[in-house]
């Protein structure tokens, strides 16, 4: 219990707006075609729901796909972080991803 | 006494902590993300050694058992909390579960040790409820869950290496063999006396510095002022709420995302302790079964074809299996009835035990296996999975009134009982959404409203049938059910666009793997059930029986009173309410039959009689006379007992039920005072529109007063149902009237 675990250390500064190379080919999370794999880029709002999304691992770098639509066009299945999660397509539009390479 | 509560107080508690836990039980909470094999790992700890209550003023329910550590020790409180993603809470039950963990909780101690479960197969999402709790200090130990299933997944998980990195205990757990408890046990008890662990990762620069001078000005610490500056909330009291609103602007000002620092933190914190004790060989992919499962289930054809097969399976289980027991019990109770008539002197105490309490207790009791069966197919579709992809499925209809998909599972819960429905809406975070659902729960045709409409048909749409062979019964209960989802549709868009206004609710909801049900939780959970049922008749409705016995009993018309005394008692406890009793009438008592006259002038001079007289100008235009304005009024009681109010009114012998012939008869061959027949088939069919719209039930009357803790939205709902099924009978009657019906 005595092993303390610095895993950021001060100075890393985290850059939250940092897309980065990905910036040119960005989607919003609802655009993206299904079975692709992809990366969360950034979660823009704010509020509850924004927090919720992230708490639930939809944060930038994480590896998600969207697996199927609901009959009726909307909610979409996301997997992220190897579970599958329901999100309307106002709450996917949101999440900015990018398609992996490879 | 003030030196009493003052050492119970949990200042003075912690003062003497150390201790305390020599002599003083352990109190542990059990807690972690929904789907973690929480309720699996309690029922495994604590066995049949279990209670439900509620925490005070809300009405979340507070599982409690006792968990035996050691054999020689004394056992610990092991306190089952809703499961919960984050201590920043988004319903009820988060709530309630984060004030118990961080020791908020006004009716309990802080727990001595928390054990959080965390899903092996899902160990990131899992874990960040564990760095929340690191950072708030609290003493935990980790149950990894699932483990089975993540070996099969070809996850290797190294349980010592993930205690090393999270520097907190870890012990692998699997609930149904029971492997590892004994070791929870030990690491539990060692964990309450050790300190909890601690976190050291730090915020960026400019962060920390914010923090250190908020906790140099207003705050007692670093930690307490990361807290609330982070938080959805403002604190409480004036100095910190200045302070805080101050830095969350200019930060917002520089960078609108600053808040989702910790967030990703932690997140990163995870990765790399799941990359120092994880070797996996599968990148993202679940179990395939659940993949293959939920291609054909939540399919765009075949996904809502399966959904209303389910919901066929489940409404007509619960409606012809539940027949058998629900006979046992109702014939149990007039047997009941009957043995106390005959050993006891004849009188107003014997009367009252058996028309009010026998009668009335066991008229609600009789439900009971509908209800059984009801909370099995409930948790057998939420422990296997299913739930959450009918939410899926509906979530756009649903969105359509404004409603969320979560509140499809309650309002479907509400067409068996409308309690267990309105119960169950606790998992919609919004309160609004969640107020919106438990308004219009009552109108899905509740199985209280069956003997109601059984009776109606059985008296005057018997035998007719359309093309030959729809049979026009089964088409007006059909149509019963429609108006009532009709009129929900309709009230639920009203409510969402007046009072109960709000963005559409928004959907982060997970779709667990599908896993084979455990039975065990499922048996739990049909038998706590029970449990609060039996208990509820013996409360409320124990007290509504003896007033409903006393409002029909009472101004006593004394003529050959014990005889008509008898006859009142006989029929009700034979007519307490059985929806679905199929029995035939049996011959007549000659006796009963003398006193029948006798029997309807005590109801007329009643209380209860004139009340239904009283309201008769009123119930007219719905084409009701004074004998239906009996059972108007003792039906806002429970519906069913229309069935039993009516067969006293109308002096059917002993067994009527609503398949009754005698009953059936009598209804037909009522008169008005003119002579013409009372009932008619538009009466019929005003009688059942009402009984569609109309709140007439006092436990849900209850329940809701519960569940939104006011009597504001009871009152409201009362009130606008019943305005409704008025205005619904009244057209039913008056514009059948008008083209041409009678």
């Amino acid at each position: 219990m005595s092993a303390l675990i610095n895993v950021l250390p001060a100075d890393v500064n985290i850059n939250l707006a940092e897309p980065t190379s990905f910036e040119r080919n960005t989607v919003s999370l609802d655009a993206m075609p299904r079975g692709i794999l992809a990366r969360v880029v950034a979660v823009a709002g704010s509020g509850a729901v924004a927090r919720r999304l992230m708490e639930m691992g939809i944060l930038p770098g994480a590896p998600v796909r969207v697996v199927r639509q609901a009959p009726l066009g909307d909610p979409i299945q996301i997997c992220i972080r190897s579970y599958h999660l329901a999100l309307r397509r106002v709450e996917a539009q949101t999440i900015t991803v990018v398609a992996s390479e490879g | 006494m003030s030196t009493v509560l003052e050492f119970l107080s949990p200042s003075a508690k912690s003062v003497s902590n150390e201790a305390a836990h020599l002599t003083r039980p352990l109190t542990v909470a059990l807690a972690g993300n929904p789907n973690a094999g929480k309720t699996s790992l309690f029922n495994a700890l604590t066995g049949l050694r279990q209670k439900v209550a509620n925490y005070p003023g809300v009405t979340v329910e507070r599982k409690e058992g006792l968990w035996m550590l050691s054999p020689d020790e004394q056992p610990a409180r092991l306190i089952d909390l809703p499961g919960l993603y984050s201590l920043d809470a988004t319903s009820i039950d988060e709530q309630i579960a984060r004030d118990v963990l961080l020791g908020r909780a006004v009716s309990l101690d802080s727990p001595d040790v928390i054990i959080v479960t965390v899903d092996a197969t899902n160990l990131e999402r899992n874990l960040y409820l564990v760095t929340q709790l690191i950072e708030a200090g609290r003493p935990i130990v980790v149950a990894l869950t699932m483990i089975d299933l993540a070996e099969r997944s070809k996850t290797e998980i190294d349980v010592e290496k993930m205690a090393r990195a999270l520097g907190v205990p870890v012990v692998a757990v699997v609930a149904k063999q029971r492997r590892g408890l004994n070791e929870l046990a030990q690491v539990v008890t060692k964990a309450a006396t050790s300190t909890p662990p601690k976190t050291n990762w730090r915020l960026s620069e400019e962060m920390e510095e914010e923090l250190a001078k908020l906790a140099s000005d207003v705050y007692e610490s670093r930690d307490a002022a990361m807290r609330d500056l982070y938080s959805e909330d403002f604190p409480a009291e004036a100095e910190k709420r200045e302070a805080i609103k101050l830095v969350r602007g200019r930060l917002t000002q520089t960078n609108p995302q600053w808040w989702q620092e910790p967030l990703m933190a932690r997140y990163q914190w995870i990765e790399t302790v799941v990359a120092e004790a994880v070797c996996k060989n599968c990148g993202e992919e679940r179990p395939s079964i659940t993949d293959r499962i939920d291609a054909l289930v939540t399919h765009r054809f075949f996904g809502p074809l399966i959904l209303a097969v389910v919901m066929l399976v489940v409404f007509q289980t619960i409606f012809s299996w539940a027949n058998l027991p629900m006979n046992l019990i109702d014939k149990g109770f007039g047997s009941l009835g009957d043995i106390i008539r005959a050993h006891m002197p004849a009188g107003l105490l014997t009367d009252l035990l058996v028309d009010g309490v026998i009668a009335g207790v066991g008229g609600v009791l009789v439900f009971l296996p509908q209800i059984l069966l009801l909370f099995f197919f409930i948790s057998l579709l939420e422990d296997s999975g299913y739930m959450a992809r009918a939410a899926f499925l509906m979530d756009r209809l649903m969105r359509a009134v404004g409603l969320h998909g979560k509140a499809f599972m309650p309002l479907l819960s509400s067409f068996a009982c409308a309690i267990p429905g309105i119960m169950a809406t606790r998992t919609i975070e919004n309160p609004k959404d969640r107020f919106a659902t438990i308004m219009i729960a009552p109108f899905m045709s509740c199985s209280a409203r069956l003997p109601v409409y059984t009776l109606m048909i059985a008296a005057f749409f018997s035998g007719r049938k359309f093309f030959g062979i729809l049979s026009v019964g089964a088409l007006i209960i059909l149509a019963m059910y429609l108006l009532g989802i009709s009129v929900a549709i309709v009230v639920a868009w009203i409510l969402k666009h007046t009072i109960l206004k709000a963005p559409p609710p928004p959907l982060v909801l997970e779709l667990p793997p599908y896993r084979v049900p455990n039975l065990i939780n499922i048996a739990h959970t049909m038998r706590t059930r029970a449990g609060l049922f039996v208990k509820r008749a013996g409360t409320v409705i124990l007290a509504i029986s003896i007033l409903l016995w006393a409002l029909v009993t009472f101004p006593r018309t004394d003529t050959k009173r014990s005889v008509n005394q008898e006859s009142i008692a006989a029929q009700r406890v034979s007519n307490a309410g059985a929806p679905q009793a199929n029995e035939t009438m049996g011959q007549e008592n000659s006796s009963e039959s003398a006193s029948a006259s006798e029997t309807s002038e005590q109801i007329q001079n009643s209380f209860a009689g004139r009340l239904g007289r009283f309201i008769e100008p009123a119930i007219a235009p719905l084409g009701f006379d004074w004998k239906m304005g009996i059972g108007l009024i003792s039906s806002f009681a429970a519906r069913e007992t229309l069935v039993s109010t009516f067969s006293i009114v109308y002096n059917v012998g002993p067994d009527g039920d609503e398949n009754s012939p005698s009953l059936i008869d009598a209804v037909r061959n009522a008169r008005r005072p003119d002579g013409s027949p009372a009932w008619t088939p538009l009466v019929a069919l005003s009688m059942m529109v009402f009984f569609v719209l109309a709140c007439q039930c006092m436990s849900t009357v209850a329940i809701v007063r519960r569940e939104t803790n006011s009597w504001r939205w009871p009152l409201f709902m009362v009130g606008y149902m019943l305005v409704l099924a008025y205005i619904g009978s009244f057209i039913t009657y008056q514009g059948g009237r008008l083209l041409g019906f009678s």
